[in-house]
């Protein structure tokens, strides 16, 4: 089979940040008529490199172009119980399959792979920013209805707001390993200025994300929005989080919070 | 370089975001429209013979731009090879314009870019 691989090398070796990087050593997989035979265990050290979905893994930290690709879907990664110290292994769901076996340099070096490999797959991030998007469809139910003035929609419906991600430029800076290697850390401030985006109904199918999203109206812009400071701080929850009960109840907090709020202020006589 | 591609070839397998039979010509001298299965799994765009199990060939959706050319064709170029096309020649506009969309928003960077802007305006709405 195929595979646009100059595109893939490429990507693997641009300046994306990486979401993980680092040495790791790889054991050597010999394809015997007596697998189980081996007379020697090698192992080889390369660097590693993960970005999104794929990982890649390279001679040398230097080299030009990765000596291989470890597509990461429906796999898992668990410590290993081989006779080396903090190994860890990917396995694949496809019976059959051969398994990547990796050492580590050390405890935390073997965590943190094992942390950023099992949230690598597109399917987790998929599911990790179609919950974001109900939440934020949440506050902003929550918040819209602190509002009397109706809403306007938007005359064609399709029209793509500011806010739509495709088209914010992007200024995250993205955090810099110890060994200089820069990764995605949580994200920081996207610049925004979008208000509320209304979620545009009428999907058939699993939809595309973002959904467009119609302008919000006036009403939401001028009324007074709790006043955020410029530098947000540190989300508790990251790219990195592992638990979805974590997002969960922390977002859940915040309605609740937002909710009591707009409860008081109606009582205050909100204007 | 390597690749564990009986995973790929599992991956083509599985449930598809997009998948419809499109007229395709790959960026190479003299190659023509041919009629392929075209299966969006993920971040990869696989196509297949018509009549064939198993894709001729996969397209990692990262870095790449998705153009539209002229009525029903857009194409798939990556960022260090503009010129080089693949293109794709739909039934309709309409399934053109689908699967545009469909791919723009296919890449695991796009995902981050959504995940990073929701939790900022999930912030900026929770007043945290």
């Amino acid at each position: 089979m195929k595979l646009n691989e100059r595109s893939v090398a490429h990507y693997a070796t641009c300046d994306s940040p990486a979401d993980h990087a680092g040495f790791l050593r790889k054991r050597v997989e010999r394809h015997h008529h007596h697998t189980h035979h081996y007379h020697t265990t090698s192992y080889q050290r390369r660097w590693f490199v993960l970005k999104g979905n794929l990982l890649f893994y390279f001679e040398e930290r230097e080299s030009r172009e990765p000596v291989g690709l470890v597509v990461l879907e429906g796999c898992t990664v668990e410590l290993c119980e081989a006779a080396e110290e903090f190994a860890f292994a990917i396995r694949f769901d496809d019976a059959g399959a051969r398994a990547y076996v990796l050492v580590a340099d050390g405890h935390a070096a073997m965590e943190a792979w094992v942390k950023a490999l099992s949230r690598a797959s597109f399917d987790y991030m998929r599911l990790v920013v179609r919950e974001l998007e109900k939440q934020l469809e949440e506050a902003c139910k929550s918040l819209a209805a602190c509002h009397k003035s109706p809403r306007r929609s938007s005359s064609s419906g399709r029209k793509r707001h500011l806010s739509n991600p495709a088209l914010l430029p992007l200024q995250e800076k993205p955090a810099v390993l110890e060994n200089g290697y820069s990764t995605w850390g949580s994200g920081s401030d996207v610049p925004g200025g979008a208000a509320c985006p209304d979620h545009d109904g009428g999907h058939a199918k699993p939809p595309p994300l973002p959904p467009r999203r119609r302008s919000a109206t006036s009403g939401i812009m001028g009324s007074p929005v709790p006043s955020l400071p410029p530098a947000m701080p540190e989300s508790p929850v990251s790219p990195e989080s592992a638990c979805f009960s974590k997002l969960h109840s922390w977002y859940g907090q915040e309605i609740v919070a937002l909710r009591r709020e707009w409860q008081e202020r109606q009582k205050r006589g909100y204007p | 370089m390597r690749y564990n591609e009986r995973e790929l070839l599992c991956l083509a397998r599985q449930p598809a975001e997009k998948a419809a039979e499109i007229l395709m010509r790959v960026p190479k001298k003299g190659s023509v429209l041919k009629k392929r299965l075209v299966k969006l799994v993920v971040n990869f765009l696989f196509y297949f013979r018509t009549d064939e199990a198993e894709p001729i060939g996969a397209l990692l959706l990262e870095h790449c731009r998705i153009t539209k050319e002229e009525e029903n064709v857009f194409s798939i170029s990556f960022v260090e090879e503009p010129e080089r096309k693949y293109c794709f020649e739909c039934d309709s506009e309409e399934q053109c314009q689908e699967w545009i969309e469909a791919l723009k928003r296919a890449s695991y960077e796009f995902m981050r870019r959504s995940l990073i802007f929701y939790r900022n305006e999930i912030q900026k709405m929770t007043g945290k």
